[in-house]
Protein backbone atom coordinates (compact mmCIF):
# COMPACT_ATOMS: atom_id res chain seq x y z
CA UNK A 1 0.00 0.00 0.00
CA UNK A 2 1.21 3.64 -0.09
CA UNK A 3 2.26 5.68 3.16
CA UNK A 4 3.40 8.80 4.14
CA UNK A 5 6.41 8.16 5.74
CA UNK A 6 9.25 10.02 7.69
CA UNK A 7 12.14 10.04 6.40
CA UNK A 8 14.58 12.43 7.94
CA UNK A 9 14.54 15.38 9.02
CA UNK A 10 12.04 17.87 7.64
CA UNK A 11 11.10 15.35 5.01
CA UNK A 12 8.33 13.06 4.81
CA UNK A 13 7.70 10.56 1.44
CA UNK A 14 4.71 9.05 -0.08
CA UNK A 15 6.01 5.21 -0.93
CA UNK A 16 4.90 1.67 -1.35
CA UNK A 17 4.98 -0.01 2.60
CA UNK A 18 3.47 -3.67 3.03
CA UNK A 19 0.04 -4.24 3.47
CA UNK A 20 -0.32 -4.01 7.88
CA UNK A 21 -1.73 -7.16 9.15
CA UNK A 22 -2.55 -8.35 12.37
CA UNK A 23 -0.18 -8.78 15.54
CA UNK A 24 -2.56 -8.97 18.61
CA UNK A 25 -5.72 -11.09 18.57
CA UNK A 26 -7.79 -7.89 19.59
CA UNK A 27 -6.46 -5.94 16.79
CA UNK A 28 -8.37 -5.19 13.70
CA UNK A 29 -7.40 -3.10 10.23
CA UNK A 30 -8.65 -0.58 8.84
CA UNK A 31 -9.15 1.09 5.06
CA UNK A 32 -8.81 4.69 5.10
CA UNK A 33 -11.02 6.56 4.05
CA UNK A 34 -9.94 10.20 5.16
CA UNK A 35 -6.52 11.21 7.52
CA UNK A 36 -5.38 14.66 8.79
CA UNK A 37 -1.94 16.18 9.11
CA UNK A 38 -1.69 17.59 12.45
CA UNK A 39 0.04 20.27 14.38
CA UNK A 40 1.83 18.07 16.57
CA UNK A 41 3.27 16.23 13.50
CA UNK A 42 5.36 19.19 12.56
CA UNK A 43 7.20 18.59 15.45
CA UNK A 44 8.00 14.87 14.23
CA UNK A 45 8.60 15.97 10.79
CA UNK A 46 11.36 18.38 12.04
CA UNK A 47 12.87 16.10 14.48
CA UNK A 48 12.09 17.94 18.05
CA UNK A 49 10.31 15.21 19.44
CA UNK A 50 13.12 12.14 19.21
CA UNK A 51 13.68 8.51 18.45
CA UNK A 52 11.85 8.66 14.79
CA UNK A 53 13.14 6.48 12.68
CA UNK A 54 13.73 6.57 8.64
CA UNK A 55 10.22 4.56 7.35
CA UNK A 56 7.86 5.53 10.30
CA UNK A 57 4.55 5.98 8.90
CA UNK A 58 3.19 8.87 9.76
CA UNK A 59 -0.51 10.04 10.87
CA UNK A 60 -2.69 9.95 14.21
CA UNK A 61 -5.81 11.24 12.59
CA UNK A 62 -7.40 8.87 10.54
CA UNK A 63 -10.92 7.22 10.48
CA UNK A 64 -12.30 4.82 7.41
CA UNK A 65 -14.20 1.23 7.27
CA UNK A 66 -13.02 -2.07 9.53
CA UNK A 67 -11.75 -4.83 6.88
CA UNK A 68 -10.68 -7.41 9.03
CA UNK A 69 -11.07 -8.43 12.61
CA UNK A 70 -8.75 -10.61 15.02
CA UNK A 71 -10.10 -13.84 16.67
CA UNK A 72 -9.83 -11.71 20.28
CA UNK A 73 -12.60 -8.59 19.18
CA UNK A 74 -15.54 -8.64 21.07
CA UNK A 75 -18.18 -9.12 18.14
CA UNK A 76 -20.61 -6.98 19.96
CA UNK A 77 -18.47 -4.37 20.00
CA UNK A 78 -16.97 -4.60 16.42
CA UNK A 79 -17.39 -5.81 13.10
CA UNK A 80 -16.12 -6.18 9.54
CA UNK A 81 -18.09 -3.17 7.83
CA UNK A 82 -17.95 -0.85 10.59
CA UNK A 83 -17.16 2.75 9.71
CA UNK A 84 -15.16 3.95 12.29
CA UNK A 85 -12.81 7.03 13.74
CA UNK A 86 -9.82 5.70 15.99
CA UNK A 87 -8.84 8.33 18.58
CA UNK A 88 -5.39 8.86 18.28
CA UNK A 89 -4.02 7.49 22.36
CA UNK A 90 -4.64 3.57 22.28
CA UNK A 91 -6.51 2.93 25.52
CA UNK A 92 -6.99 -0.41 27.00
CA UNK A 93 -9.92 0.30 29.29
CA UNK A 94 -8.84 -2.28 32.10
CA UNK A 95 -5.59 -0.46 33.70
CA UNK A 96 -6.51 2.35 36.55
CA UNK A 97 -5.96 5.14 34.47
CA UNK A 98 -8.23 3.87 31.68
CA UNK A 99 -11.09 3.00 34.26
CA UNK A 100 -10.56 6.56 35.48
CA UNK A 101 -10.69 8.14 32.11
CA UNK A 102 -7.32 9.22 32.05
CA UNK A 103 -7.14 7.27 28.27
CA UNK A 104 -3.47 8.93 26.98
CA UNK A 105 -1.59 7.68 30.32
CA UNK A 106 -2.71 3.78 29.42
CA UNK A 107 -0.37 2.02 31.44
CA UNK A 108 -0.12 -0.70 28.80
CA UNK A 109 -0.02 -0.16 25.45
CA UNK A 110 3.13 1.60 24.72
CA UNK A 111 5.48 -1.29 24.26
CA UNK A 112 8.36 1.04 25.03
CA UNK A 113 6.92 2.05 28.03
CA UNK A 114 10.56 1.96 29.52
CA UNK A 115 11.97 4.72 27.07
CA UNK A 116 9.56 6.76 27.72
CA UNK A 117 9.87 6.16 31.42
CA UNK A 118 13.18 7.10 31.21
CA UNK A 119 12.17 10.71 29.48
CA UNK A 120 9.20 11.58 31.67
CA UNK A 121 9.38 9.21 34.87
CA UNK A 122 6.34 7.29 34.22
CA UNK A 123 5.23 6.16 30.65
CA UNK A 124 2.79 7.22 28.22
CA UNK A 125 -0.05 5.25 26.45
CA UNK A 126 0.47 4.03 23.17
CA UNK A 127 0.09 6.42 19.66
CA UNK A 128 -0.45 5.64 16.20
CA UNK A 129 2.37 7.44 13.85
CA UNK A 130 3.96 9.37 17.04
CA UNK A 131 8.14 8.27 17.17
CA UNK A 132 9.14 5.20 18.72
CA UNK A 133 8.51 7.07 22.46
CA UNK A 134 4.94 6.26 21.91
CA UNK A 135 5.56 2.55 21.11
CA UNK A 136 6.56 2.46 17.04
CA UNK A 137 2.79 2.21 16.02
CA UNK A 138 2.37 2.72 11.93
CA UNK A 139 0.10 6.01 11.62
CA UNK A 140 -2.61 6.09 9.76
CA UNK A 141 -1.29 8.76 6.33
CA UNK A 142 -2.16 5.53 4.62
CA UNK A 143 -4.12 3.09 2.53
CA UNK A 144 -4.81 0.76 5.81
CA UNK A 145 -3.94 0.74 9.41
CA UNK A 146 -3.67 -1.81 11.81
CA UNK A 147 -5.96 -0.38 14.80
CA UNK A 148 -5.15 -2.16 18.26
CA UNK A 149 -7.28 -2.96 20.79
CA UNK A 150 -9.86 -2.56 18.53
CA UNK A 151 -13.39 -3.46 20.95
CA UNK A 152 -12.14 -0.95 23.15
CA UNK A 153 -11.15 2.35 21.31
CA UNK A 154 -12.69 3.20 17.61
CA UNK A 155 -15.94 5.51 17.75
CA UNK A 156 -18.51 3.49 15.38
CA UNK A 157 -20.15 6.24 13.07
CA UNK A 158 -24.13 4.79 12.78
CA UNK A 159 -25.09 8.06 11.31
CA UNK A 160 -24.67 9.67 7.72
CA UNK A 161 -23.04 12.47 8.91
CA UNK A 162 -19.70 12.89 6.30
CA UNK A 163 -15.82 12.18 6.85
CA UNK A 164 -15.27 15.00 7.22
CA UNK A 165 -17.94 16.52 9.34
CA UNK A 166 -16.15 13.36 12.54
CA UNK A 167 -12.86 12.84 11.33
CA UNK A 168 -11.57 15.36 14.13
CA UNK A 169 -13.22 13.63 16.65
CA UNK A 170 -9.73 10.98 16.55
CA UNK A 171 -7.64 14.20 17.77
CA UNK A 172 -8.16 18.04 17.63
CA UNK A 173 -11.69 18.84 18.13
CA UNK A 174 -11.34 16.35 21.60
CA UNK A 175 -8.16 18.27 22.22
CA UNK A 176 -9.60 21.67 21.58
CA UNK A 177 -12.53 20.67 23.94
CA UNK A 178 -10.53 19.32 26.57
CA UNK A 179 -8.56 22.52 26.58
CA UNK A 180 -11.78 24.24 27.74
CA UNK A 181 -13.41 22.03 30.11
CA UNK A 182 -10.02 21.89 31.72
CA UNK A 183 -10.39 25.71 32.45
CA UNK A 184 -14.20 24.94 34.62
CA UNK A 185 -15.52 28.07 32.72
CA UNK A 186 -17.92 29.57 34.74
CA UNK A 187 -20.87 32.75 34.05
CA UNK A 188 -18.73 35.32 33.06
CA UNK A 189 -15.52 34.04 32.20
CA UNK A 190 -13.00 35.58 29.78
CA UNK A 191 -10.98 32.60 27.90
CA UNK A 192 -7.58 33.75 26.37
CA UNK A 193 -5.83 31.11 23.63
CA UNK A 194 -2.77 31.35 22.62
CA UNK A 195 -2.68 29.73 19.26
CA UNK A 196 -5.13 30.03 16.44
CA UNK A 197 -4.38 27.08 14.56
CA UNK A 198 -6.90 23.95 13.97
CA UNK A 199 -6.47 22.77 17.86
CA UNK A 200 -6.90 26.72 18.96
CA UNK A 201 -9.49 27.14 16.64
CA UNK A 202 -11.71 24.40 18.32
CA UNK A 203 -11.04 25.44 21.87
CA UNK A 204 -12.07 28.81 21.30
CA UNK A 205 -15.46 27.26 19.82
CA UNK A 206 -15.51 24.47 22.97
CA UNK A 207 -15.10 27.51 25.28
CA UNK A 208 -18.28 29.73 23.54
CA UNK A 209 -20.24 26.28 23.97
CA UNK A 210 -19.17 25.69 27.74
CA UNK A 211 -20.15 29.45 28.48
CA UNK A 212 -17.40 31.70 28.14
CA UNK A 213 -18.56 35.46 28.07
CA UNK A 214 -15.77 36.35 25.74
CA UNK A 215 -13.05 34.53 23.58
CA UNK A 216 -10.07 36.43 22.71
CA UNK A 217 -7.33 34.93 20.38
CA UNK A 218 -3.58 35.45 20.27
CA UNK A 219 -1.88 34.27 17.03
CA UNK A 220 0.41 36.23 14.38
CA UNK A 221 -0.61 34.81 11.47
CA UNK A 222 -3.28 37.12 9.76
CA UNK A 223 -5.17 34.70 8.09
CA UNK A 224 -5.92 32.37 11.47
CA UNK A 225 -6.75 35.41 13.54
CA UNK A 226 -9.00 36.49 10.29
CA UNK A 227 -10.55 32.97 11.06
CA UNK A 228 -11.23 33.22 15.01
CA UNK A 229 -12.96 37.04 13.78
CA UNK A 230 -15.23 35.55 11.45
CA UNK A 231 -16.40 33.73 14.43
CA UNK A 232 -17.04 36.27 16.53
CA UNK A 233 -13.79 36.12 18.78
CA UNK A 234 -11.65 38.79 19.68
CA UNK A 235 -7.79 38.73 18.49
CA UNK A 236 -4.51 40.09 18.92
CA UNK A 237 -1.54 40.18 16.56
CA UNK A 238 1.19 39.23 19.01
CA UNK A 239 3.56 40.52 16.20
CA UNK A 240 2.53 44.27 16.49
CA UNK A 241 0.61 44.45 19.62
CA UNK A 242 2.07 44.23 23.28
CA UNK A 243 -0.64 41.17 24.28
CA UNK A 244 -0.18 41.84 28.16
CA UNK A 245 -1.54 45.54 27.36
CA UNK A 246 -4.45 43.87 24.76
CA UNK A 247 -5.27 41.53 27.46
CA UNK A 248 -5.58 44.09 30.17
CA UNK A 249 -7.53 46.59 27.99
CA UNK A 250 -10.19 43.97 26.72
CA UNK A 251 -10.78 42.69 30.27
CA UNK A 252 -11.39 45.54 31.78
CA UNK A 253 -7.21 45.54 33.83
CA UNK A 254 -8.24 42.40 34.80
CA UNK A 255 -6.99 39.97 32.90
CA UNK A 256 -8.54 36.57 31.21
CA UNK A 257 -9.60 34.76 34.06
CA UNK A 258 -8.41 31.39 32.19
CA UNK A 259 -5.59 30.78 29.72
CA UNK A 260 -5.45 27.75 27.06
CA UNK A 261 -1.64 27.03 25.73
CA UNK A 262 -2.64 25.70 22.39
CA UNK A 263 1.03 26.36 20.90
CA UNK A 264 3.34 23.96 22.65
CA UNK A 265 7.11 23.76 22.58
CA UNK A 266 7.88 25.29 19.31
CA UNK A 267 6.47 28.55 19.90
CA UNK A 268 7.76 31.80 18.89
CA UNK A 269 8.31 35.35 20.19
CA UNK A 270 7.13 38.52 18.76
CA UNK A 271 10.59 40.03 20.88
CA UNK A 272 13.85 38.79 18.73
CA UNK A 273 15.84 38.80 21.63
CA UNK A 274 13.82 36.18 23.78
CA UNK A 275 13.10 34.32 20.65
CA UNK A 276 17.05 34.14 19.80
CA UNK A 277 17.62 33.50 23.46
CA UNK A 278 15.30 29.80 23.35
CA UNK A 279 16.19 29.26 20.23
CA UNK A 280 19.90 29.03 20.65
CA UNK A 281 19.36 27.15 24.16
CA UNK A 282 17.21 24.74 21.80
CA UNK A 283 20.00 24.41 19.40
CA UNK A 284 22.68 22.88 21.91
CA UNK A 285 20.14 21.06 23.65
CA UNK A 286 19.96 22.10 26.98
CA UNK A 287 16.27 23.45 26.77
CA UNK A 288 14.27 21.23 24.44
CA UNK A 289 11.64 23.04 24.22
CA UNK A 290 10.56 26.78 23.48
CA UNK A 291 7.94 28.04 26.14
CA UNK A 292 6.97 31.23 25.35
CA UNK A 293 3.04 30.78 24.74
CA UNK A 294 3.21 29.07 28.49
CA UNK A 295 5.04 31.88 30.06
CA UNK A 296 2.81 34.88 28.80
CA UNK A 297 -0.40 32.67 29.36
CA UNK A 298 0.92 32.14 33.24
CA UNK A 299 1.78 36.03 33.42
CA UNK A 300 -1.32 37.36 31.63
CA UNK A 301 -3.95 34.96 33.55
CA UNK A 302 -5.67 36.62 36.36
CA UNK A 303 -5.06 35.93 39.95
CA UNK A 304 -6.46 32.50 41.17
CA UNK A 305 -6.93 31.61 37.51
CA UNK A 306 -6.53 28.28 35.57
CA UNK A 307 -3.84 27.81 33.05
CA UNK A 308 -4.70 24.91 30.21
CA UNK A 309 -1.93 23.64 28.47
CA UNK A 310 -2.84 21.56 25.17
CA UNK A 311 0.02 22.49 23.34
CA UNK A 312 2.80 19.21 22.98
CA UNK A 313 5.78 19.88 25.08
CA UNK A 314 8.27 16.47 24.80
CA UNK A 315 10.78 17.62 27.08
CA UNK A 316 12.36 20.47 29.27
CA UNK A 317 11.83 24.48 29.25
CA UNK A 318 13.67 27.22 30.62
CA UNK A 319 12.64 30.30 32.92
CA UNK A 320 9.08 29.07 33.79
CA UNK A 321 7.54 31.54 35.72
CA UNK A 322 7.50 29.63 39.13
CA UNK A 323 7.02 32.68 41.27
CA UNK A 324 3.85 34.59 38.88
CA UNK A 325 2.14 30.70 38.94
CA UNK A 326 2.28 30.33 43.16
CA UNK A 327 2.75 33.99 44.32
CA UNK A 328 -0.82 34.27 42.56
CA UNK A 329 -2.64 30.95 43.28
CA UNK A 330 -2.94 30.08 39.31
CA UNK A 331 -3.95 26.52 38.66
CA UNK A 332 -1.92 24.54 35.79
CA UNK A 333 -3.96 21.81 34.33
CA UNK A 334 -2.89 19.67 30.99
CA UNK A 335 -2.20 16.38 29.67
CA UNK A 336 -2.57 14.73 25.71
CA UNK A 337 -6.25 14.48 25.39
CA UNK A 338 -8.08 11.39 26.39
CA UNK A 339 -9.86 11.50 23.20
CA UNK A 340 -12.06 8.16 24.06
CA UNK A 341 -13.73 10.05 27.19
CA UNK A 342 -14.74 12.88 24.38
CA UNK A 343 -15.52 10.84 21.32
CA UNK A 344 -19.51 10.31 22.14
CA UNK A 345 -20.48 13.36 23.57
CA UNK A 346 -18.88 15.53 20.73
CA UNK A 347 -20.22 13.49 18.13
CA UNK A 348 -23.56 14.71 19.92
CA UNK A 349 -22.75 18.02 19.34
CA UNK A 350 -21.77 17.93 15.93
CA UNK A 351 -24.96 15.91 15.16
CA UNK A 352 -26.71 18.98 17.24
CA UNK A 353 -24.92 21.43 15.20
CA UNK A 354 -23.34 23.48 17.73
CA UNK A 355 -19.79 22.76 16.63
CA UNK A 356 -19.02 22.78 13.11
CA UNK A 357 -15.55 21.10 13.02
CA UNK A 358 -15.61 21.35 8.88
CA UNK A 359 -14.70 25.23 9.34
CA UNK A 360 -11.13 24.20 9.81
CA UNK A 361 -10.06 22.80 6.79
CA UNK A 362 -8.69 24.78 4.00
CA UNK A 363 -6.99 21.96 1.84
CA UNK A 364 -7.66 18.48 0.55
CA UNK A 365 -5.25 16.84 -0.85
CA UNK A 366 -4.70 13.10 -2.31
CA UNK A 367 -2.69 11.07 0.12
CA UNK A 368 0.11 11.20 -2.98
CA UNK A 369 0.21 14.70 -1.98
CA UNK A 370 1.47 14.10 1.58
CA UNK A 371 4.72 15.64 1.42
CA UNK A 372 2.82 19.07 -0.15
CA UNK A 373 0.52 19.09 2.48
CA UNK A 374 3.13 19.34 5.53
CA UNK A 375 5.28 22.23 3.64
CA UNK A 376 2.32 24.39 3.20
CA UNK A 377 0.99 23.97 6.98
CA UNK A 378 4.42 24.05 8.05
CA UNK A 379 5.49 27.37 6.26
CA UNK A 380 1.88 28.72 6.58
CA UNK A 381 1.06 29.50 3.30
CA UNK A 382 -1.78 29.47 0.64
CA UNK A 383 -3.52 30.38 4.07
CA UNK A 384 -3.38 26.53 5.63
CA UNK A 385 -5.02 25.45 8.35
CA UNK A 386 -5.69 22.30 8.38
CA UNK A 387 -5.10 19.28 5.45
CA UNK A 388 -7.23 16.43 4.79
CA UNK A 389 -5.76 13.71 3.13
CA UNK A 390 -7.42 11.06 1.01
CA UNK A 391 -5.77 7.86 -0.09
CA UNK B 1 23.35 -9.57 42.61
CA UNK B 2 19.42 -8.76 43.97
CA UNK B 3 16.56 -7.34 41.47
CA UNK B 4 13.55 -5.75 42.50
CA UNK B 5 10.60 -4.43 41.05
CA UNK B 6 6.64 -3.87 41.69
CA UNK B 7 3.73 -3.18 39.83
CA UNK B 8 -0.17 -2.95 40.24
CA UNK B 9 -2.60 -4.94 38.52
CA UNK B 10 -6.44 -3.89 38.58
CA UNK B 11 -7.57 -7.58 38.95
CA UNK B 12 -8.22 -9.75 42.83
CA UNK B 13 -5.04 -11.37 44.53
CA UNK B 14 -6.55 -14.35 44.31
CA UNK B 15 -6.63 -13.83 40.37
CA UNK B 16 -2.86 -12.64 40.45
CA UNK B 17 -1.16 -15.44 42.42
CA UNK B 18 -3.47 -18.14 40.69
CA UNK B 19 -1.79 -17.10 36.92
CA UNK B 20 1.82 -16.77 38.76
CA UNK B 21 1.38 -19.97 40.04
CA UNK B 22 0.89 -22.14 36.73
CA UNK B 23 4.72 -21.84 36.20
CA UNK B 24 4.64 -22.72 32.68
CA UNK B 25 3.13 -19.12 31.95
CA UNK B 26 6.11 -17.54 33.00
CA UNK B 27 7.58 -17.56 29.79
CA UNK B 28 5.33 -15.30 28.06
CA UNK B 29 6.16 -12.30 29.65
CA UNK B 30 9.74 -12.77 31.14
CA UNK B 31 12.14 -12.07 28.06
CA UNK B 32 14.61 -14.45 29.20
CA UNK B 33 12.75 -17.57 30.23
CA UNK B 34 12.50 -19.81 27.16
CA UNK B 35 10.51 -22.91 29.51
CA UNK B 36 9.45 -23.56 32.86
CA UNK B 37 7.77 -26.83 33.61
CA UNK B 38 6.54 -27.91 37.63
CA UNK B 39 7.88 -32.16 37.39
CA UNK B 40 5.70 -32.27 40.20
CA UNK B 41 4.30 -30.40 43.09
CA UNK B 42 7.28 -28.16 44.77
CA UNK B 43 9.52 -28.78 41.68
CA UNK B 44 9.90 -26.98 38.46
CA UNK B 45 12.45 -27.47 35.48
CA UNK B 46 13.86 -23.53 33.89
CA UNK B 47 15.26 -23.14 30.95
CA UNK B 48 16.77 -19.80 29.96
CA UNK B 49 18.32 -18.05 27.16
CA UNK B 50 21.97 -16.73 27.98
CA UNK B 51 24.22 -14.34 26.07
CA UNK B 52 25.87 -15.25 22.44
CA UNK B 53 22.58 -18.02 21.73
CA UNK B 54 23.55 -20.16 24.85
CA UNK B 55 20.64 -21.44 27.25
CA UNK B 56 20.93 -22.34 30.98
CA UNK B 57 18.87 -25.16 32.48
CA UNK B 58 18.00 -25.68 36.20
CA UNK B 59 15.91 -26.98 39.03
CA UNK B 60 14.26 -25.41 41.38
CA UNK B 61 12.36 -26.35 44.06
CA UNK B 62 9.10 -24.14 45.88
CA UNK B 63 10.05 -23.45 49.38
CA UNK B 64 6.81 -21.35 50.30
CA UNK B 65 3.50 -21.28 48.73
CA UNK B 66 0.64 -19.26 50.74
CA UNK B 67 -2.29 -18.74 48.24
CA UNK B 68 -3.66 -15.38 47.35
CA UNK B 69 -0.18 -14.29 49.10
CA UNK B 70 2.84 -15.12 48.50
CA UNK B 71 5.66 -17.85 46.01
CA UNK B 72 8.74 -18.09 46.62
CA UNK B 73 11.57 -20.79 44.86
CA UNK B 74 14.96 -21.28 44.63
CA UNK B 75 17.15 -23.29 42.11
CA UNK B 76 18.54 -26.73 43.53
CA UNK B 77 22.61 -26.87 44.62
CA UNK B 78 24.29 -27.47 41.23
CA UNK B 79 22.99 -25.01 39.27
CA UNK B 80 25.17 -22.80 36.93
CA UNK B 81 23.92 -20.03 38.37
CA UNK B 82 22.18 -20.34 41.72
CA UNK B 83 19.30 -18.46 41.86
CA UNK B 84 16.20 -17.54 43.99
CA UNK B 85 12.72 -15.16 43.89
CA UNK B 86 10.02 -14.74 45.77
CA UNK B 87 6.89 -12.43 44.66
CA UNK B 88 4.98 -11.09 47.32
CA UNK B 89 0.70 -10.05 45.99
CA UNK B 90 -0.77 -7.71 48.14
CA UNK B 91 -4.21 -5.91 48.34
CA UNK B 92 -3.91 -2.02 46.56
CA UNK B 93 -5.21 0.06 48.53
CA UNK B 94 -9.08 1.78 47.82
CA UNK B 95 -9.42 -1.27 45.77
CA UNK B 96 -7.33 -0.34 42.89
CA UNK B 97 -6.60 -4.36 42.47
CA UNK B 98 -3.15 -6.24 43.27
CA UNK B 99 0.44 -5.02 44.57
CA UNK B 100 2.72 -7.34 42.51
CA UNK B 101 6.14 -6.97 44.60
CA UNK B 102 8.87 -9.14 42.91
CA UNK B 103 12.36 -10.09 44.21
CA UNK B 104 15.13 -11.93 42.51
CA UNK B 105 18.72 -12.89 43.43
CA UNK B 106 21.41 -14.32 41.32
CA UNK B 107 24.40 -15.41 42.69
CA UNK B 108 26.94 -14.54 39.12
CA UNK B 109 29.70 -17.40 38.82
CA UNK B 110 33.14 -15.83 38.56
CA UNK B 111 35.01 -15.83 35.20
CA UNK B 112 33.76 -16.17 31.62
CA UNK B 113 30.31 -16.95 32.45
CA UNK B 114 29.95 -14.53 34.66
CA UNK B 115 31.21 -11.51 32.99
CA UNK B 116 29.02 -12.14 30.34
CA UNK B 117 25.78 -12.84 32.43
CA UNK B 118 26.65 -9.21 33.94
CA UNK B 119 26.86 -7.99 30.17
CA UNK B 120 23.64 -9.72 29.52
CA UNK B 121 21.99 -8.16 32.40
CA UNK B 122 23.60 -4.31 31.40
CA UNK B 123 24.38 -1.42 33.17
CA UNK B 124 20.67 -1.06 34.55
CA UNK B 125 19.86 -4.51 35.44
CA UNK B 126 16.76 -3.77 36.94
CA UNK B 127 15.13 -2.69 33.77
CA UNK B 128 14.67 -6.14 32.36
CA UNK B 129 12.48 -6.81 35.84
CA UNK B 130 10.71 -3.77 35.50
CA UNK B 131 9.87 -4.35 31.61
CA UNK B 132 8.86 -8.67 32.73
CA UNK B 133 6.24 -7.22 34.91
CA UNK B 134 4.91 -4.51 32.45
CA UNK B 135 3.82 -7.08 30.37
CA UNK B 136 3.00 -9.22 33.19
CA UNK B 137 0.31 -6.70 33.85
CA UNK B 138 -0.68 -6.33 29.91
CA UNK B 139 -1.00 -9.67 30.45
CA UNK B 140 -3.36 -9.92 33.41
CA UNK B 141 -5.22 -6.76 32.27
CA UNK B 142 -5.79 -7.26 28.26
CA UNK B 143 -4.73 -10.38 27.33
CA UNK B 144 -1.59 -10.30 25.72
CA UNK B 145 1.79 -8.73 25.18
CA UNK B 146 0.99 -5.80 23.07
CA UNK B 147 3.11 -5.57 19.87
CA UNK B 148 3.92 -2.65 17.91
CA UNK B 149 5.26 -2.48 14.26
CA UNK B 150 8.55 -0.60 15.82
CA UNK B 151 8.69 -3.70 18.51
CA UNK B 152 6.75 -6.73 16.92
CA UNK B 153 8.16 -9.10 18.88
CA UNK B 154 6.20 -8.61 21.93
CA UNK B 155 8.32 -9.70 25.07
CA UNK B 156 11.68 -9.22 23.02
CA UNK B 157 11.10 -5.92 22.73
CA UNK B 158 14.61 -4.63 24.59
CA UNK B 159 17.06 -6.38 22.19
CA UNK B 160 15.24 -4.75 19.16
CA UNK B 161 17.19 -0.63 19.05
CA UNK B 162 17.27 0.64 17.10
CA UNK B 163 13.81 -0.83 16.39
CA UNK B 164 12.05 -2.10 13.22
CA UNK B 165 10.72 1.29 11.59
CA UNK B 166 6.74 1.74 12.75
CA UNK B 167 5.90 0.80 9.30
CA UNK B 168 3.66 -2.81 8.77
CA UNK B 169 6.17 -5.72 8.50
CA UNK B 170 6.79 -7.41 5.63
CA UNK B 171 5.53 -11.57 5.17
CA UNK B 172 8.89 -12.80 5.81
CA UNK B 173 9.42 -10.18 8.92
CA UNK B 174 5.63 -11.30 9.80
CA UNK B 175 6.12 -15.31 9.59
CA UNK B 176 9.38 -14.46 11.94
CA UNK B 177 8.09 -12.78 14.71
CA UNK B 178 5.12 -14.82 14.65
CA UNK B 179 6.99 -17.96 14.68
Amino acid sequence: MKANCWISPNKVEVTDVPDPAILNSRDAIVKITATAICGSDLHLLDGYVPTMQKGDVMGHEFMGEVVEVGHGVDGDKLRVGDRVVVPFPIGCGACFACQNQLWSCCENTNPNAGMAEKMFGHPVAGIYGYSHLTGGFAGGQAEYARVVLADVNPLKIESDLTDEQVLFLSDILPTGYMGAEMCEITDGDVVAVWGAGPVGQFAMDSARVLGAAKVIAIDDVPYRLEMAASQGYETIDYSDTDVRSALLELTGGRGPDKCIDAVGMEATHGAAHVQLYDRAKQAVRSETDRPHALRQAITSCRSGGIVSVIGVYGGFIDKFPAGSWMNRALTLKTGQCHVQRYMRPLLERIERREIDPTRVITHRLPLAEAPHGYDVFKHKQEGCEKVVLTP
Amino acid sequence: MELTSATTVTRPPEEVYAFWRQLDRLPTFMAHLDEVRATDARRSHWKASAPFGQSVEWDAETTEDVPGQRIAWRSFDGADVPNAGAVRFVPAPGGRGTEVHVTLSYELPGGALGKAAAKYFGEEPSQQLDDDLRRFKQVMETGEVIRSDGAPRGKQAREEFPQHPARPLTDEELKEVLA
